[in-house]
């Protein structure tokens, strides 16, 4: 069933554009060199990777009770892929609001990388300590072979805004926080501000190659008391 | 019982690795079998099709040098049982080398001796020397050694860009266990697999048929599409790491029963059968 004669058949279907518009956003930034085209028949996605192939992508999705269709061409290959589709679990909603936000800190990206791809995989959490005060911003693990602490000064260089109330020491499942390094590694700048029930808010800016800004955010929650002493 | 051989020269030295670790990474034991004019490689202990079975042969034009005694003037074979991981490793520590040089010994048991010669950059030269134990079988259990004889293939046809092959059929063992290759003999093929979850499809066209494709298609119909569906991770451990250019990249089809692959480069050639599920 060649890309071509698919095309035709979809002009007279229907499709949810606005989810598809979103989807394209997200998929467009992730994916290097992408030029986007929406029309009425679907979202047609077109990708140049660093081998100078071109590969070309459309997603289209009928409506209620229709499998998400996807359409890829590399090389002369069509390659058809269904999925079917599931009702949507309500979304979860952390109900973060910005007005009872404690702490707030924007971080160039590059600061975090190394840090999180090197985070300690046997601790099970990864404490924040956010404050007025020293250490000001401590990312911390907990291992088998130790502790370790990482410190970024209010003043350091890749602190772009530091507005610290209040000490703030919260503990998150580093299994949770885990996925978010893919945003990380894409972004040039994240927030993190954590509100009064401790929750925290990770919000990732991504420029991508035509200058467009999208935004990833981020929640979780915390994990438990933390106890008092911690050095 | 004599054989003694050598291979030099990059091009052929790189097949012979590569023909070495194809065949460790798909059978854990497999037989030599020496002839006069090749070296045969053969899945040991196989019963018939009804598992993926990888034959190997590697011409004497291969070789720099090929002596061989076979058992006796009208059994003029020899062959080996080992561990297809012995030679691999063996071969592969033959990266980069002059030569590489096979011969039958007898140190307390039947070896087969392989003899490394490494050219350092100093101008030294170095010699590895791998001893790895065989077992000579006996001319009963050579019969079961030979490559499945079987009629005309119902399709056949030449194999994408191995690449294209490779990267797809990854993508879908990541997905699930099976998949359906299809084919007519007009050049077009697909492969395919479905789960409760998803499906997918890619389409190949213009791929071309062999012209000796001797298999005459169920009702007459070029166009009639012939079908198997296999084990995908058999199919995918004989795509990945396959770093030749072969000259002829093509497979067969038995409807619904069975799917060949076969590759020839200069003087080598693979063919891997996997039966249907």
């Amino acid at each position: 069933m060649p890309l071509l004669t698919q095309q035709i058949q979809d002009e007279d279907d229907q499709y949810s554009l606005v989810a598809s518009l979103d989807n394209v956003r997200n998929l467009s930034t992730i994916l290097k060199h992408a030029t986007c085209l929406a029309t009425k028949n679907g979202i047609k996605v077109t990708v140049e990777n660093a081998k100078w192939t071109l590969t070309a992508f459309r997603m289209c999705y009928q409506g209620y009770g229709y499998p998400l269709m996807l359409f890829l061409e590399e090389g002369g290959v069509v390659t058809v892929c269904k999925i079917n589709t599931q009702e949507p679990e309500e979304t979860l909603d952390f109900d973060f609001c910005s007005t009872s936000v404690i702490n707030k800190i924007i971080l160039q990206s590059e600061g975090l990388h190394e840090v999180f791809s090197e985070l300690d995989m046997k601790s099970e959490v990864l404490q924040i300590t956010m404050s007025p005060d020293k250490p000001y911003f401590r990312l911390s693990t907990f291992g088998n072979a130790g502790s370790s602490h990482l410190d970024y000064p209010k003043d350091s260089d890749l602190m772009e805004a530091f507005h610290c109330n209040q000490t703030q020491v919260n503990r998150y499942k580093i299994s949770l926080l885990k996925p978010s390094t893919k945003a990380l590694v894409l972004s040039c700048k994240v927030s993190i501000r954590t509100d009064n029930r401790d929750f925290p808010s990770l919000q990732y800016m991504i420029r991508n190659e035509d200058g467009q800004i999208c935004f990833v955010e981020y929640y979780c929650c915390p994990d438990e008391e933390v106890p008092e002493s911690e050095s | 019982m004599k054989f003694r051989a050598k291979i030099t020269g990059k091009g052929c030295l790189e097949l012979f690795i590569h023909v070495s670790c194809t065949v460790a990474r798909l059978a854990k034991v497999c037989v030599l079998r020496v002839r006069p004019d090749s070296l045969c490689f053969s899945p040991a202990g196989f019963h018939g099709l009804r598992e993926a079975g990888l034959w190997c042969e590697v011409r004497r034009g291969a070789f720099q040098q090929f002596r061989m005694e076979g058992v006796s003037e009208d059994l003029d074979e020899i062959h080996l049982e080992l561990t297809a991981e012995h030679l691999s490793r063996a071969a592969r520590s033959a990266a980069g080398a002059s030569s590489l040089k096979l011969q039958l010994t007898h140190r307390r048991r039947p070896c087969l001796t392989v003899a490394v010669e490494l050219a350092s950059s100093l101008g030294r030269a170095r010699s590895v020397v791998h001893e790895l134990p065989v077992q000579v079988l006996p001319r009963g259990a050579w019969r079961a050694c030979l490559p499945p004889s079987l009629r005309a293939a119902d399709a056949s046809i030449y194999l994408p860009r191995w690449r294209t092959l490779r990267s797809i059929v990854e993508r879908m063992a990541n997905v699930g266990d099976h998949v359906l290759v299809e084919a007519n003999l007009r050049g077009r093929m697909t492969l395919s697999m479905e789960t409760e979850v998803v499906s997918i499809k890619s389409y190949f066209k213009n791929l071309g048929n062999p012209p000796e494709s001797a298999g005459a298609p169920p009702n007459g119909d070029l166009e009639s599409v012939v079908q198997v569906r296999v084990d995908n991770r058999k199919l995918l451990q004989f795509l990945e790491g396959q770093q030749i250019n072969p000259t002829v990249a093509l497979c067969n089809i038995w409807d619904n029963s069975l799917l060949q692959l076969v590759l020839v480069q200069e003087d080598v050639s693979l063919q891997y059968f996997i039966p249907a599920l």
